[in-house]
């Protein structure tokens, strides 16, 4: 199998089926490691990772530090509350500043759309992106297709909805550009108002009626409400999209088929979905973040590989 | 590209009874053993062994596992191409155990280097020792000898050995391939 066609990580749109495929067969072998009683292999001891966080985030930067801490690679962090950043300093100063103390690869969360893509212009590491505004979040695509292939066995053909807050959500368009890219069927469901206009163009299924979506699925990938992007009112209240799209042990007790339940966290508990259906036998919520890992090391691993040694 | 048949199918299954021979003398009923084959050729050689050992020789148990060394190899980012990884299987303890590494082809030693960097992930075991179906002599990069060989072979750098397994490849023999330079 050959290498990675791209030198950064940027969005899904960059990435072909073989890339993904291999992303994902390298992290089914990670995921053995970080199950062996000593969870850590040499492999990027000569590599430094800066970790750059530009927006809040737990679970994706803890998972980004733990899959760097298992490869052996030395790490910095730096978020933005802390930094010159505040000073007036530009993005790519402040990132050639970091790269002044040769660090090879940046992973990048930030609140604006591109850039990772404007960065990996501008400056002489690999970049990984973690996330930029309402975008695209890769490696979250990723590892829930990770997730699928080993709930489902494959993800050719299988029917994945995703339902919540489409527009605001950049795991919803990096999940949708991924599935397709590899064969599965995707639906979006969710109010009117939180389903982009255009959608449709993507060649997604559309629909408004969460029973109807879960009847349809093999698996049901539940988006958070996102509060805190949400400039405007989008539907009446909390109650009212609990009422409507909240997922409840009701509207799984009547299925005849097997449905997997997936979260990309942090869920809200009794909004998008019941505590019921998220500890249920159907969820594979921390699967998902165990998976994390696992898919993160491969995409550094995979990135690592292709800043080769110059030995001339 | 030429291709050399160097041993045949008899030369090598003597061999593989003489290997299995050697590790009776030291491992007796392989009570407190562990044969690993290491990825992605060294699992066909264990295959063979245990085989043998259980039809021929009447050994009722032999634990086995697969050790994939890719995350561990010392060439990371300085050779061209993809490395790529294959599957590790080790379903039994290691912690105290005697480990056979079972490999077909020994040539500079650095595999055996990874390789014994790896098994250090599931525990610290009593002995480890290395058993080489082809011994490439005088090309070594690192001071590693096995402790079982099959055969020796005299080859050159530019030249490749390659063993041939009747279940995968349709017959069982060594051949000595020259790359063009």
């Amino acid at each position: 199998m050959s290498e990675l066609s791209v030198n950064h990580l940027l969005g899904i749109k960059h990435l072909n089926k073989e890339d993904i495929q291999l992303i994902l067969d390298t992290a089914a072998q990670f995921k053995e490691v970080i199950n062996r009683p000593i969870k850590k292999v040499p492999t990027l001891r000569d590599i430094t990772i800066a970790n750059l966080f530009f927006e809040n985030s737990t679970r994706t930067r803890l998972s980004f530090e733990l899959a760097e801490k298992r490869l052996s690679a030395d790490v910095v962090n730096f978020s933005a509350a802390s930094s010159s950043v505040k000073k007036g300093e530009t993005l790519v100063d402040t990132v050639n500043n970091i790269l002044a103390m040769k660090v090879d690869m940046v992973v990048m969360r930030h609140p604006n759309p591109g850039t990772g893509e404007f960065l990996s212009q501008h400056v002489d590491a690999s970049i990984v992106n973690a996330g930029d505004g309402a975008h695209e979040h890769p490696t979250q695509a990723l590892l829930d297709a990770f997730s699928i292939r080993e709930a489902v066995g494959t993800l050719e053909g299988t029917k994945v909805a995703i339902v919540g807050d489409i527009v605001h959500s950049r795991v919803a368009l990096s999940n949708v550009l991924l599935l397709q890219k590899m064969g599965a069927e995707v639906m979006v469901c969710g109010p009117s108002t939180l389903v982009p206009k255009y959608m449709h163009t993507l060649g997604v299924k559309v629909e408004y009626d969460i029973q109807k979506a879960i009847e349809w699925c093999d698996v049901a990938n539940m988006l958070r409400v996102q509060h805190e992007r949400q400039d405007i009112k989008y539907f009446p209240s909390i109650a009212e999209y609990r009422a409507q799209y909240g997922l409840t042990m009701e509207h799984l007790d009547g299925l005849e088929k097997p449905i997997t339940i997936m979260h990309p966290g942090p869920i809200n508990r009794g909004v998008e979905i019941t505590s019921e259906v998220a500890d249920s036998e159907h969820s594979i919520i921390l699967n998902q973040v165990e998976n994390g890992v696992a898919v993160r090391m491969a995409v550094l691993y995979l990135l690592a590989e292709k800043r080769k040694l110059n030995k001339e | 590209m030429s291709k050399r048949e160097i041993i045949d199918a008899r030369e090598l299954n003597i061999a593989l009874n003489r290997l299995c021979c050697k590790l009776i003398e030291n491992h007796g009923d392989f009570s407190n053993s562990i044969l690993i084959g290491l990825q992605p050729r060294g699992g066909q050689v264990v295959d063979r062994l245990v085989k043998l050992l259980k039809e021929t020789y009447g050994v009722a148990e032999v634990r086995t596992g697969k050790l994939d060394i890719t995350f561990f190899r010392d060439d990371f980012r300085r050779r061209p191409g993809h490395l790529q990884p294959n599957r590790t299987q080790i379903d039994h303890l290691v912690e105290d155990q005697r480990v056979v590494f079972v490999d077909d082809v020994l040539y500079t030693g650095r595999s055996i280097r990874a390789a014994m960097d790896a098994i250090l992930s599931y525990g610290r075991p009593a002995k480890m020792e290395l058993l080489t179906l082809i011994d490439r002599r005088f090309s070594r990069d690192l001071p590693i000898q096995p402790d079982y060989k099959g055969r020796q072979v005299d080859s050159i750098a530019s030249q490749r050995v390659e063993v041939l397994w009747e279940e995968v490849d349709g017959r069982d023999a060594v051949l000595l391939t020259e790359n063009p330079s």
